[in-house]
């Protein structure tokens, strides 16, 4: 947070940014193939096969999507997996549900280390 | 801006949106041509009166609305249908259930083509005094097209009215009974799925089946087939695509889906479609925008022949709703 203030205070004005997130940046996806082209085509090549109807349709995998979206915390791909939800033909409880799910596993996934805690102070308790 | 502000400026789009090519403009960069075809569908719009306020509605039909077509252009429809002999004749309105001759349009239309097709919202056919009415489609022969944009109670009523989904559950229902959507009945019971919001419709092959599944496992009911159809930022839409601030987004993406190849298909290459006080258009949704056939006002008294191959379609950016994806039918 601190370095989010000393960030903006410095270089927002200049930059015309006030967050590293913009809306707009989402489209420009593509441009990333500029740096290593090869690279990019075989992601997207396999991304578009990940997300072609399979033993699971595209409506699913795309709801799965807005899990994992919300576990990574990626704003572009919330933007882009809710309104691909909606076009798929989810709606907002099923998209709940789904982020419920992710949250779950987050929280699951905490928790289950407690087991861990408990060995190492079993291991020097008395 | 109006239309024809924007016919007068022709780098100038409907929506004032910057980075929205004209549709004409479109076409003309691209080489295509959006020209009429044989003409084959007579589309009758009975007025404007709805016993709903849709949020997506182009023609901003609802219960205040006085708009509705009287008994002489009725008759005049009637005459033109006995006269040209259309494939298909389809009634929209509004609710064409609350104009008051609807009973006798569909008497007379029905034995003039082959296909008779009746927009229902489902709701206005549910009310007391239009009890008689499911039989006399059924007894007819006369197809529905069903709106039922979501199998989510509070999707659809977000985008239809509140107590309007039990209500349409329970006419599909009675419809299934009466044989309409059932296999091998002759009765076609089609269900129309738009988008509840500023977003693209999904693949319908794909919301076919789900709500084939869907409406089976949870309320026993079949029918015949889904369409999905994007909703056109006209009327009411457009109001609350501007009030949310979706609008430029909505029209964008819009035309970024723009598809040549179904040009060809359009229905306002194969149909004529008149007003609730009989003006002609070249399709429902110029209605909205009083963007007549042929770009001049006239009406179905004085229509002696019907358009032919090869003459122009009025078009404006409207059109991207039509071009995208997959498109109208």
């Amino acid at each position: 947070m601190k370095f989010i203030l000393i960030y903006k205070s410095k270089y927002s004005t200049r930059f015309k940014m006030d967050t590293y997130y913009q809306p707009k940046d989402l489209p420009k996806f593509a441009q990333i193939s500029e740096g290593a082209p090869e690279l990019a085509q075989k992601f997207f090549d396999y991304y578009s096969a990940v997300f072609a109807e399979g033993e699971l349709t595209q409506r699913e995998k795309s709801l799965i999507a807005l899990a994992v979206a919300h576990a990574v915390q990626c704003p572009y791909c919330i933007d882009a997996y809710t309104q691909d939800c909606l076009e798929k033909g989810s709606n907002i409880s099923e998209m709940t549900e789904a982020i419920h799910v992710a949250t779950a596993i987050r929280g699951g996934a905490s928790l289950v280390h407690g087991v861990q805690m408990r060995n190492v102070a079993g291991k020097i308790s008395l | 801006m109006s239309h024809l502000q924007a016919a007068k400026n022709p780098g100038s789009n409907l929506y004032e949106v910057p980075g929205l090519m004209p549709f004409r403009n479109n076409l003309v960069n691209q080489g295509l041509d959006l020209t009429r075809g044989e003409c084959t569908t007579l589309q009758v719009n009975v007025g404007l009166l709805c016993n709903q306020a849709c949020k997506h509605c182009h023609l901003e039909a609802g219960p205040t609305r006085r708009e509705t077509m009287d008994e002489k252009t009725v008759a005049e429809v009637i005459k033109l249908a006995a006269r040209f002999r259309f494939q298909t004749i389809d009634i929209t309105g509004g609710a064409p259930e609350m104009n008051p001759h609807i009973e006798l349009l569909v008497s007379k239309l029905a034995p003039l083509t082959n296909t008779l097709i009746l927009r229902s919202n489902l709701t206005a056919i549910a009310a007391e005094k239009q009890r008689s009415l499911l039989g006399l489609l059924a007894d007819k022969g006369v197809t529905v097209v069903a709106s039922m944009p979501s199998l989510n109670e509070t999707q659809a009523e977000a985008q239809r009215g509140k107590n309007t989904f039990a209500t349409s559950i329970k006419t599909l229902k009675k419809m299934n009974a009466l044989g309409y959507g059932l296999p091998d009945s002759g009765l076609q019971l089609n269900l129309v799925s738009n988008p509840t919001g500023a977003f693209l419709p999904s693949s319908q092959e794909q919301l076919e089946k789900r709500f084939r599944q869907m409406l089976a496992r949870k309320w026993n009911i079949s029918f015949s087939n889904l369409y999905v159809f994007a909703n056109v930022p006209l009327g009411r839409f457009r109001k609350w695509l501007e009030g949310s601030g979706n609008l430029e987004s909505y029209i964008l993406k819009l035309a970024a889906h723009f598809n040549h190849c179904i040009l060809e298909g359009l229905m306002c290459r194969s149909l004529i479609s008149v007003s609730w006080d009989g003006y002609l258009f070249d399709c429902d949704f110029n209605q909205s925008l009083q963007l007549f056939m042929g770009g001049r006002k006239k009406h179905i008294s004085g229509l002696h022949e019907l358009p032919r191959p090869g003459e122009s379609i009025a078009v404006s950016e409207h059109c991207y709703t039509c071009t995208a994806g997959s498109g109208f039918t």
